[in-house]
């Protein structure tokens, strides 16, 4: 979520997180001779229950001198841990579409079209059958872009009413609409007789809850778990009112557009992302999934709410004479910290504390350009577009290919691979990327190699009961 | 087919795999990591061999009999080949991602060693092969059906499950063997995992009647249908079956369709028990 939850006390310094944790593991286990693999697994398992309790990790004198040399290793090994956790829930999405897909007939029945897409692919000749959805996805393409700009423009002249009201109402359309026809269906297909009271309680109850985690705060998984079902009937929508040309032609489209509005310099995402940037804010938590908690952006002290909350001790203020000792900070405020664990801490690191000297010599550093930018992307984040269109591909695959399975498997482990390589990219140039380009540019490759060219080969095999 | 028949068939072909992949890979992301790009290696190797072998049944007569199962096993030495080829490839990118990894680091070592590279690395292929070989099969036995309904095996699934298993071990053994000749520059380590792979692939090929058999005559080993009929109008015009697996919807039995010939058949949206 955009802000600390309720029980977080966030007025450590968070842009040395990634370091200080590594640090913070590395005493903690009293291993130095430990491989670092296992203490980013420590990591990994120590970063869930810390999620939701706000508690960040810091040592700041000895993590300051490693912060170059770490910051390189961190960068790759940041990123392997990062990647399983956009992994999982982009598996969860596409296993959600799959499964819906293969089980609910109601997705894969042609109920007519959207309004954006009018014209019909039934008809006679291939040719018009083309062209038609040419035009389809024309016409998709042109109603995302200026949608798009729109937002960006909105979010430009600082209309942010009207932006949380749209968010507001697409979400609301999502989680109480469209889950409620799911759930109908589901109902229908597994022949589960419900009264409408108990769907109103259901649905009801879902979507508030949904509204609350999405959009205010709440439990981070849950926010999650949230933002991957709303993802997974957005896509089950597409699949079911696209047709078949149209959305392959769509999902080709979408990713050019994808790599032109974030790369080039007047693309509206990249004007989007730059705009927060400068004004040094979060984006839409409606339209991102973030594998972690969005921690403050700055350093205690510019931070007005931490100053709030610091009002009543003097420790965390500018202002502060420059000794303070470690009972006064042990006795206003330990931020979560246990006096065993200071001490434990003391005695393996010498007493050190954030004082501002610390912060402001940390801030000064050289890297901080980057630092800054850490804390949005130590959470990787990756837009739910790409969810979306990513469980599109692998939804339409197994709604209608004849390889079924094998090609449903096929366009998974490709969208993962560009998932991978996109990540490797964004280690590497640290800016925001597009994740659809690669992801779909192999998932479609895969899918049409994999239905007409290795179906008939794995028949053949099959047939024969050869094995390779 | 009941579901004890899935349950079943799914956990001989991937239980061992599934208890290598939860115990040893599951808690490193590297590895998982290493594991889908061995998984991706595989399919790229497969589609270039499919490739190979479509472009060569187009070329050819299709009504040659011999002449299709000639290329068909001409494509399933080429798939092994080409497997191995890429099985190099992926050593060269992990040899390259060591030393970054090592470069990286502060203690000047990897948090990887290349021999759990080359286990993850052979899990990966061998996954992705067994998927492959058995997760159709997977999904035809929770459809409607019996199993050599016309006197053949009955064990066909059983059979297909167990060499699903035993292949994804020898992919991986092989993975280790094959990192560690190229590691160590041991070329005779290299050949024999070739020669394994190819010796393998083609022993189960010799399983296959000779081509000038009486097309009536019921074969020794059953071959799972494979229905997925269109679920569109517009969509394919029939689907390839062969079919053992007798439906009672296909109506009568004596024209259940059999044999080593391609039928076509249209076959109505609600009969398929796969989708």
């Amino acid at each position: 979520m955009s802000e600390e939850s309720e029980e977080s006390v966030p007025l450590l310094p968070l842009q040395q997180e990634s370091l200080a944790s590594a640090l913070f593991n590395t005493d903690q286990n009293d291993n130095s001779e430990r491989r670092r693999h296992d203490n980013s697994e420590r990591r990994r398992n120590d970063n869930p229950e810390s999620e939701t309790n706000g508690q960040p990790q810091n040592n700041i004198q000895q993590v300051v001198e490693q912060d170059e040399e770490e910051d390189e290793e961190l960068t790759l090994k940041y990123g392997a841990k990062h990647v399983i956790m956009l992994f999982v829930p982009v598996t969860l999405c596409m296993v959600v579409v799959v499964a819906t897909i293969k089980s609910v007939s109601f997705y894969t029945r042609k109920d007519g079209q959207l309004i954006y897409t009018p014209f019909t692919e039934e008809t006679e000749t291939v040719g018009q059958r083309a062209l038609n959805s040419i035009l389809n996805a024309a016409i998709m393409i042109s109603v995302i872009i200026v949608m798009t700009i729109l937002l960006v423009v909105l979010y430009k002249y600082r209309c942010y009413k009207v932006i949380h009201g749209w968010l507001i109402i697409s979400s609301l359309l999502l989680l109480f609409f469209f889950s409620f026809i799911y759930l109908g269906e589901v109902f229908k297909t597994y022949n589960v007789a419900m009264d409408y009271i108990t769907v109103a309680l259901m649905i009801w109850n879902f979507g508030v809850v949904g509204m609350i985690c999405i959009h205010w705060k709440g439990p981070l998984r849950l926010q999650q778990a949230y933002l991957i079902m709303i993802s997974a009937l957005m896509a089950l929508v597409f699949i079911k009112y696209l047709p078949e040309w149209t959305a392959w032609l769509i999902l080709a489209v979408i990713s050019v557009y994808d790599l032109v509005a974030v790369l080039c310099p007047k693309g509206p995402l990249r004007m989007l992302v730059e705009t927060a940037q400068e004004r040094n804010e979060t984006l839409f938590p409606a339209l991102i999934y973030s594998s972690t908690m969005i921690w403050l952006v700055n350093m205690a002290e510019e931070d007005p709410e931490a100053q709030r909350k610091a009002s009543k001790n003097s420790t965390y203020d500018k202002q502060a004479p420059a000794n303070q000792t470690q009972n006064e900070d042990a006795e206003a405020d330990d931020g979560g910290f246990s006096q065993e664990w200071q001490q434990q801490r003391d005695n393996r690191i010498g007493p050190i504390e954030s004082t501002p000297e610390s912060r402001a010599a940390v801030q000064a550093l050289p890297s901080n350009s980057q630092t800054s930018e850490d804390p949005e992307e130590r959470g990787v984040k990756l837009g739910l577009g790409d969810f979306i269109f990513y469980s599109v591909l692998v939804g339409k695959a197994s709604a209608t290919a004849s390889g079924d399975w094998n090609t449903t498997l096929a366009c998974f482990v490709a969208i993962l691979i560009g998932l991978c390589l996109t990540l490797l990219l964004l280690a590497i140039f640290k800016k925001a990327l597009p994740a659809l380009p690669i992801s779909i540019t192999f998932g479609l490759v895969f899918y049409f190699a994999t239905d007409n060219l290795v179906q008939p080969f794995m028949d053949q095999l099959a047939f024969h009961q050869f094995y390779i | 087919m009941t579901l004890a028949v899935f349950f079943g068939c799914t956990f001989i072909a991937f239980g061992p795999a599934l208890g290598l992949f939860v115990f040893t890979i599951a808690r490193d992301p590297l590895r998982i990591i290493i594991l889908i790009a061995g998984a991706f290696f595989w399919l790229v190797s497969l589609l270039l061999s499919s490739l190979i072998w479509f472009i060569a049944v187009k070329a050819s007569d299709p009504r040659d009999e011999p002449l299709q199962k000639g290329l068909l096993i001409f494509g399933v030495m080429f798939s092994v080949l080409l497997q191995e080829a890429f099985r190099f490839l992926y050593y060269k990118l992990l040899r390259k991602a060591i030393e970054g990894l090592v470069a990286l680091s502060e203690d000047g070592c990897s948090p990887i060693s290349i021999q759990q590279m080359a286990y993850v690395a052979g899990v990966g292929f061998g996954l992705m092969s067994g998927a492959f070989s058995m997760i159709n099969l997977l999904a035809d036995t929770l459809g409607p059906g019996t199993v050599g309904i016309h006197g053949d095996s009955q064990l066909y699934f059983l059979t297909s499950a167990f060499m699903t298993m035993v292949l994804i071990f020898l992919h991986t053994f092989w993975g280790i063997l094959f990192f560690h000749g190229c590691e160590h520059r041991r070329w005779w380590e290299i050949t024999a995992v070739v020669v394994m792979h190819l010796a393998v692939s083609g022993s189960v090929c010799g399983v296959d009647p000779a081509p000038s058999r009486d097309p009536e005559v019921l074969r020794d080993v059953p071959v799972p249908s494979h229905p997925c009929p269109s679920l569109h109008p517009g969509g394919k015009s029939g689907h390839h079956l062969l079919c053992n697996i007798f439906s009672p919807e296909l109506g009568d039995p004596g024209q259940s369709l059999w044999g080593r010939h391609w039928v076509h058949l249209r076959q109505p949206a609600n009969w398929c028990g796969l989708l």
